[in-house]
């Protein structure tokens, strides 16, 4: 049995130490808004927050996640209300197949944790995630405007 | 040297009539305009809810919910369609639901056929233009629920605007009728009726059971776009908002009771097949997990996809690697350039006398140009969930063509199509990767071992690179000369590739498929604007095992590069400026002449630069969409190159959606930047050398950049949107390339070498 602690909850599940992160949440906790797009950790479409980190999940196995707090695209609304970062993500428009975007926005969320308000720079530095549908300005865009809105969740 | 042209165009349309014999369609009734409105009993109702046509059903509530019958892969579909519908039954946008329509033939595509046909846009003769106005018929008749060629808004343009017009004057006539007034006092607004003299309204949920036992009327008269609410504004999309909590469900999120994970193994060599006997694999498979052996893979199936994909990786499994085995990428462009210098060759353009002239001429200029396959990598994995089960087959699956995949599917189950139901989710990205039906098959294949429970098959990352059908291999030789003013007096043009058209055929119909001269290879080469006295355009199809298929823009994202960059090549031999080279060559086309002004001007073409950096322009139009680029670019201390700017000027006639234009423009601009930077699929081996992204890389945020787009006002039905913004780009940069370092650069992807 291995304790996760997702989304501020404890589950205990019987799977493999060596089983990947996302296949737990996707497979066996059915929590399919974590996207698996390359297995090797070189898309970003599975990222995850670890201890407030942004961790591609794709290649973390669950062994190495029992005691730190994951958070996943599936908690991010509190009380029904859209977190500043999906709130921006609307107001620019950035999702077109939206399949890579649930990365690109953990990715942004534990950027804007760790600096409240990013330079260009700092954007291309973190967020290394791949989208096809090349909605890179407007997430660019969306984080900015999210810089904006404050410190407030 | 050439086939005559006519020859080659009966030829081509011969196409349709042996793709409708293929089995693709029952019956070659055209379908009236009645049939395009739909019944409503096609969709499916909730309580309180009722169906007008097959486009709109309306609640009680006042909600309104509209079947889409394209597949939403990020060109905003679920959104532009709507809208149309919306617009003319003055319904109230917050109100608004979408939905996925189910699969019939009301639902069919035949504005995607007009992209096949091999006529230049100019051309108005009597051949071309009842070519136009048959293969509408023929389209809509082949009854394909087919995404592709940027051709959605264009076929729902006049039904999806019909169907909401029909519904609303069924409201007006339940409200004239429940007040005793004439229906000519009412008017709507916002999802409701009114009756402003006696100062009456209802809504139309109060409305709706009425109105469904009105006879739809017909032919309704459209708006006047002068009046529109909808059609031409910003409206947000509504799919935004499940995008950003993780709640859309792809295809790969497809979750059925009992449902088990399969992992697939292909041969890694192009034609290989399977040598390990299913005995021995199956001695390595753990407990709790399943083998199967499918026509071309060996299959896992377990309770997570995990446990089924390393039970997998930790067998050996042995390939008979075939016919292919010595196959490299070496041997198939030295194959091309030994075909484009074949004496025989299909003829696509033929203006004046080009060879004589040519043969006269002083001032010549000879370039070959080439680009390489290309794999779609689409960000959600190739998959699809199938159960067989009690004489049915359901697939749930994100596809660009559900109406194949139904075709197909029944076909491999052995189940009649009438029970044989497709379920198409949200696409995570298509790119023309989902208008093949392989992973379909193989998901079936597996169904039918697992004893009637669901089967969700995923390929890696991995397979689905090296399992392409991709993106063709291509190779173009120009020879163009200039008279002693420096204008162009000749423009010749020969692309050797293999045939996307074929490729396609053969794998819907198997040896039904004729070899064929094909439109989609040539696309981009012999129907641009310019205006040259002496044109020769011709195509080689060159064979190869490599499967090819269609790829965002398909011919144009080969061709464009191709004759922009020549373009450029003649005017820099003129001692011309490529920018007012180009404008004297569309004296007679003030569309593209238009815009090419816009991008120039907004660019600032002609303006000083920063030092270490230049600009490139081109121009191009594809599924009738005019685009044009002008790339700002430089090279770093690393020799990577940069591309700092793109301003990108589109007409793509009547606008439903600006925003989602601009969208397009900027996803199309950075998946053919990508191409033009990085792409490069090679061939070693028999086997894809390429895997995963770390060796077929992308395009990310610090590289992507920052994109300007501009709109040219037009009254025009709509153009394509998807696909326009795709060709431009390579030779925009390669382009601002040569203007940087005098260095032209003829092969894909772009590289600096010192």
């Amino acid at each position: 049995m291995i304790t996760l602690n997702i989304n501020g909850k404890d589950s205990a599940l019987d799977i493999e130490d060596d089983m990947p992160l996302l296949w737990a949440l996707r497979d066996v906790l059915n929590m399919t808004g974590t996207k698996f797009g390359c297995g090797v950790a070189a898309c970003g479409a599975c990222t995850v927050q670890v201890d407030g980190v942004a961790t591609r999940s794709c290649v973390m196995p669950v062994a190495a996640m029992v005691g730190k707090k994951i958070h996943t695209i599936e908690a991010l609304e509190q009380d029904g209300k859209f977190h500043k970062v999906q709130q921006a993500w609307i107001q620019a428009q950035a999702p077109q197949c939206g399949y890579c975007q649930s990365g690109m926005i953990m990715a942004a969320v534990s950027l804007l944790e760790q600096k409240t308000n990013p330079t260009d720079a700092d954007i291309d530095e973190a967020i290394s995630n791949i989208c096809r549908c090349g909605t890179y300005p407007r997430v660019r865009e969306a984080i900015h405007l999210a810089a904006k809105m404050g410190e407030s969740k | 040297m050439s086939a005559p042209k006519s020859t080659s165009r009966r030829k081509f349309l011969l196409a349709g009539a042996v793709l409708t014999g293929g089995g693709l369609i029952i019956g070659y009734n055209i379908l009236g305009r009645q049939d395009k409105l739909g019944n409503g009993s096609l969709l499916a109702t909730g309580k309180d809810e009722i169906a007008l046509n097959g486009w709109v059903k309306i609640a009680a509530d006042g909600t309104v919910t509209i079947a889409v019958p394209r597949s939403e892969m990020g060109q905003g579909v679920f959104t532009a369609l709507p809208m149309l519908l919306a617009e003319e039954l003055d319904a109230d946008w917050s109100k608004i639901k979408v939905e996925q329509a189910p699969i019939a033939k009301m639902y069919s595509n035949a504005a995607l056929f007009q992209n096949l046909l091999p006529f230049h846009p100019d051309d108005d003769g009597l051949l071309a233009r009842s070519g136009r106005a048959s293969i509408e018929k023929i389209g809509f008749a082949l009854g394909l629920q087919v995404t592709g060629g940027s051709s959605s808004v264009r076929d729902a343009w006049l039904p999806m605007r019909t169907a909401g017009a029909t519904a609303r004057a069924m409201l007006i006539e339940a409200a004239a009728k429940k007040w005793n007034v004439p229906a000519t006092v009412c008017v709507t607004k916002n999802g409701e009726v009114l009756h402003p003299a006696g100062n009456r309204k209802a809504s139309y949920g109060e409305l709706i059971s009425d109105a469904a036992k009105i006879v739809p009327p017909e032919n309704v008269k459209l708006k006047d776009p002068a009046t529109f609410n909808l059609i031409g504004k910003a409206i947000p999309r509504t799919d935004v908002a499940d995008k950003v909590n993780g709640k859309a469900q792809f295809g790969i999120d497809t979750r059925v009771p009992g449902m088990v994970y399969a992992a697939v193994k292909q041969s890694p060599v192009i034609g290989g097949t399977l040598k390990s006997s299913f005995a021995e694999l199956s001695k390595n498979i753990n407990k709790n997990n399943e083998l199967y052996i499918i026509p071309n893979g060996v299959v896992v199936v377990s309770n997570s996809w995990w446990r089924a994909k390393k039970n997998l990786d930790a067998l050996q499994i042995e390939w008979n690697e075939g016919a292919n085995a010595n196959l490299d990428s070496a041997t198939i462009s030295q194959q091309l350039a030994a075909d484009l210098e074949k004496t025989s060759a299909s003829g696509f353009r033929n203006v004046g006398d080009a060879d004589n002239i040519l043969k006269a001429a002083t001032k010549k200029v000879e370039a070959i140009y080439q680009v390489p396959f290309l794999a779609h990598a689409a960000m959600e994995p190739i998959n699809c969930t199938a159960q067989i089960k009690d004489g049915k087959c359901e697939v749930w699956v994100s596809t660009q063509v559900p109406s194949i995949a139904q075709w197909k599917a029944s076909k491999a189950a052995g189940v009649s199509s009438d029970n044989t139901i497709i379920h198409t989710t949200l696409l995570g990205g298509g790119f023309g990767r989902r208008l093949e039906i392989d992973m379909i098959e193989q998901a079936i294949h597996i169904a039918k071992q697992t004893g009637g429970r669901p089967v969700q098959m995923i390929w890696t990352r991995e397979e689905d690179m090296q399992h392409d059908m991709y993106r063709p291999i291509a190779m173009s030789k120009f020879s163009g000369a200039l008279d002693d003013k420096g204008e162009i007096v000749v423009w010749t043009n020969r692309v050797a590739a293999p045939s996307v058209g074929f490729d396609t055929m053969q794998r819907l119909m198997g040896s039904m498929a004729m070899d064929m001269p094909d439109k989609n290879h040539i696309e981009g080469a012999f129907d641009q604007p310019y205006e040259i006295p002496n044109i020769k355009i011709e195509q080689v199809r060159s064979k190869t095992p490599v499967p090819v298929g269609s790829w965002r823009s398909v011919g144009h994202s080969y061709n464009a590069f191709f004759v922009e960059s020549f373009m450029d090549e003649m005017a820099h031999a003129a001692g011309k400026d490529p920018y007012d080279f180009r404008k004297a060559l569309l004296q007679n086309h003030p569309r593209h002449r238009a815009v090419l002004e816009l991008a120039a001007t907004k660019a600032g073409w002609g303006q000083p630069i920063a030092v270490g950096s230049a600009r490139g322009i081109a121009l191009h139009e594809s599924f009738s969409g005019i685009c044009a680029q002008v790339a700002e670019v430089s090279i770093d201390k690393d020799n990577n190159i940069r591309v700092n700017r793109v301003v990108c000027a589109i007409d793509c006639g009547s606008v439903v959606n600006p925003s989602i234009v601009a969208q397009q423009m900027e996803s199309a601009i950075i998946f053919g930047l990508t191409a033009a930077l990085y792409g490069e699929i090679t061939i070693k081996n028999g086997r894809v050398e390429q895997s995963n992204f770390p060796s077929y890389d992308m395009l990310r945020m610090a590289q992507s950049p920052r994109i300007d787009t501009y709109i040219v006002p037009s009254a025009l039905p709509p153009g394509g949107v998807g696909e326009p913004g795709t060709p431009p780009i390579a030779p925009a940069v390669a382009n601002a390339l040569f203007a940087l370092n005098g260095k032209r650069l003829r092969n894909l992807p772009l590289r600096i070498t010192t």
